[in-house]
């Protein structure tokens, strides 16, 4: 390939000897037996499907382990149905009178993904609207590392964030925050839901073909009246299956809520209280001791099961609006 | 602009279309259209200014609390109970080998689905029915929160199903090698005497005379056995050695590099594999990405020559999409440096003073170090969490910067 490339150095005699003899040697040795290539073309292609299939037997194991380990919890004496989906209360490390109620992690985890997406879903999408229609390239250059730095930061930096900075600057604004609530941990995953729901929006907007911004500028619109009226309609499947999979984001998010939101699991409707999510409990399980395998240890798996089916609930209907729903346009 | 008759009553909707001259109203509201426009640019230019300050707030809070408490020992010293002596030492070991094993892991099942699923055409319909369910369960699976994945390696790996579940219960493990297992009396003299065992599930040794020992350096040594009827030894050689009957032991067990058991357990392997699943996703996709970028008629060209097509793979798509499965590769290493929330669940938080030493040991990392200086009530370990932090980010910094200077440097125009 490099020798057909118009500016490689011009051959000089020994360059062209040592291809001479080069050329000599592959005609001189003896041609590979054409079953010989075939057996590897084959066994390659084996060992690659044996690696595909992997993926396959990663979401398997997740469903059979969860699926079986929550059995085991419901199994158990202590444990009903009933109690489980009926019950607001989570008290699984209270000797005597142990409750499962998920819906008191749900709730928490529902507070916080409401002020994350409060912050997180405007910001972004008005973000990648400025992006994609209003920025100027050397906006665009400062704009985009600066998101893909806030994407790359690990989560447990935000939580701290969230508990050194969030938290004090909240508690001086008003004082009825305590020191563990769920606005500064929602703050904080907003925050980190950002960049995912602003580059997967631009990824949308930029994929409206140019005609439909060139017709609706024909047509005598501001830039306002292109990107909202024409364009993000035309890219309304793209963005929703971004907010979607946001949400999905913040649902799973593990150490800013563990470091910033408390451990009280309760329902509450006010942002200002401490509360406990799904991951919360089961970072609160973990940092203990595992080691006694009753029914507070399976119980975390039956909460990994409900945040499991959630989010992929959530991924994949992003996933199907993405494609069905998708106006295509070419 | 005065001349303007006044406007019909049409409906706005269709007032763009057609001929028709522009009235009063219509100028007004494209005025009112432009001045909206404006607004528009100012809220988007703050709305977008907002991330960048975030970011700079985010990062200056952190260099305020932490530069303080940078120092050689943050680096170098072991997590000490006291904050002005705690380091990170055995959590940057347990980071540098638990991503080393997983990319070690991943790299080769991630790059090998991706080729599998971009060069190799499905050319039955079950194939092509199976491809469609790995793609869509790779981005499904990479929606999937981290935690779950950490609650599946603590099954799959750590516990393995419960397969070896019977010698469990003796506190050892079904299948070991590289381990040897001593009893350790204390001598009537303070020495220590070391009785190998040859199996962990086994009793506690009762001290008996002739029995095989050790001293602590490996020598063989004669055991004097006592009762409390036999008249007690005045002579300190004697004495080094010297066990009453019923003497208690407590359980040694030495175990060299090479260390290997069955199920795996709270160790670095069960780490690096949870995490392996965590990345697994992201790479595939990354890579996919950089083979569909190659131009096909490289790929043409070569099956023109006569190759076979995992000689057009091997020898002409993979060379060039090395610099985007190298960029997408790392960035997806830093997410493993990053990841805590998995760690966490598969090695739970310890108190750990060593760096790892074979496959099967304790291990920590950086960011689970972090999060449980961070989840201390005082200040000082926010102080040295911080501290951590900065040393986090400037990993993660340098391998980002790595991974633009490949794709600026390594990506030539290939079509």
């Amino acid at each position: 390939m490099s020798s057909s490339s118009p500016d490689a150095a011009i051959p000089t005699n020994a360059d062209e000897n040592r291809l001479n003899d080069r050329v000599r040697e592959l005609l001189a040795s003896p041609r590979r037996s054409l079953a010989v290539i075939r057996a590897r073309e084959a066994g390659v292609y084996v060992l690659l499907v044996m690696c595909g299939l992997f993926s396959l037997l990663v979401t398997v194991a997740i469903l059979w382990v969860l699926s079986t380990e929550m059995l085991n919890f419901f199994s158990s004496d202590e444990v009903t149905l009933a109690n489980f989906l009926g019950s607001t209360e989570w008290s699984p490390l209270l000797g005597s009178t142990k409750s499962f109620g998920i819906w008191a992690l749900i709730c928490g985890t529902m507070l916080v993904t409401v002020i994350a997406m409060a912050i997180a879903l405007p910001l972004g999408l008005v973000t990648a609207i400025y992006l994609s229609e209003y920025a100027p390239r050397r906006v665009r250059g400062i704009l985009k590392p600066t998101l893909e730095v806030l994407a790359g930061v690990p989560t447990v930096v935000y939580g701290f964030f969230a508990l050194t900075t969030i938290t004090p600057i909240l508690h001086w604004l008003h004082g009825g925050f305590g020191v563990y609530n769920a606005t500064s941990a929602g703050i904080a995953v907003g925050i980190l839901c950002l960049p995912t729901v602003c580059s997967l929006s631009e990824d949308a907007l930029q994929a409206v073909p140019r005609a439909l911004r060139e017709a609706a500028y024909g047509l005598g619109g501001t830039r306002f009246d292109a990107s909202i009226k024409v364009i993000v309609p035309a890219a309304l499947s793209g963005i929703i299956s971004a907010f979607l999979l946001a949400i999905a984001r913040a649902f799973g998010e593990t150490m800013i809520v563990a470091l910033a939101a408390g451990s009280r699991p309760q329902v509450t409707m006010d942002p200002r209280n401490e509360i406990q999510t799904m991951t919360g409990f089961m970072v609160q399980m973990a940092g203990g001791d595992l080691s006694n395998y009753d029914v507070t240890y399976y119980s975390m798996y039956a909460v990994a099961f409900t945040l499991f089916i959630l989010t992929l609930t959530l991924t994949m209907i992003g996933n199907i609006v993405r494609k069905r729903f998708r106006e295509a346009y070419e | 602009m005065s001349t303007a008759k006044p406007p019909k009553s049409e409906p706005k909707t269709k007032s763009t279309i057609g001929p028709s001259p522009a009235t009063e109203a219509q100028l007004r509201g494209s005025e009112s259209r432009m001045r909206f426009d404006a607004t528009f640019r100012y809220v988007c230019v703050f709305t977008a200014s907002v991330s960048v300050l975030i970011l700079v707030f985010l990062l200056a809070s952190i260099l305020v609390q932490g530069v303080p408490s940078l120092s050689w020992t943050l680096l170098s010293g072991n997590p000490e109970p006291n904050p002005l002596e705690a380091g990170l030492r055995p959590a940057l070991f347990g980071t540098i080998w638990v991503c080393a094993l997983c990319a070690l892991l991943t790299l080769p099942v991630g790059i090998a689905t991706a080729i599998l699923l971009e060069e190799f055409q499905p050319r039955s319909r079950f194939a092509s029915w199976m491809y469609s369910a790995i793609q869509l369960n790779i981005s499904n699976l990479a929606g999937v929160p981290s935690v779950v994945y950490g609650i599946l390696g603590l099954t799959a790996f750590v516990g393995m199903f419960g397969l070896f579940s019977q010698a469990d219960k003796g506190g050892g493990f079904a299948y070991e090698i590289g381990v040897e297992h001593y009893d350790q009396f204390f001598s009537e003299g303070s020495r220590a005497i070391l009785i190998p065992v040859p199996d962990a599930s086994k009793p506690a040794t009762v001290p008996h005379e002739g029995m095989v020992a050790y001293d602590f350096d490996k020598n063989r040594v004669e055991v004097n056995i006592i009762g409390y009827d036999d008249p007690y030894p005045e002579d300190e050689d004697v004495l080094a050695y010297t066990l009453f009957n019923d003497s208690e032991s407590g359980r040694l067990s030495e175990k060299s590099w090479y260390y290997f058991r069955l199920p795996f357990g709270r160790g670095v392997l069960a780490g690096a594999l949870t995490l392996m699943l965590v990345t697994l996703p992201v790479i595939i996709i990354s890579t996919q990405e950089s083979l569909r970028a190659v131009p096909s008629s490289l790929r043409a060209g070569a099956l023109g020559l006569g190759a076979t097509p995992w000689q057009v793979i091997w020898n002409v798509t993979l060379p060039s999409a090395v610099p985007g499965i190298m960029t997408g590769s790392i960035l997806a290493m830093s997410r493993a440096i990053g990841e805590t929330a998995p760690i966490l669940i598969i090695a739970g938080i310890l108190f750990i003073m060593n760096s790892p030493r074979h496959l099967m040991d304790d291990f920590t990392v950086m960011p689970l170090q972090i999060f449980n200086w961070a989840s201390r009530p005082q200040d000082e370990f926010h102080g040295i969490a911080a501290g951590g932090i900065i040393i986090l980010l400037l990993i993660l910094l340098s391998f980002n910067a790595i991974a633009v200077l490949i794709r600026h440097k390594m990506q030539k125009p290939l079509s």
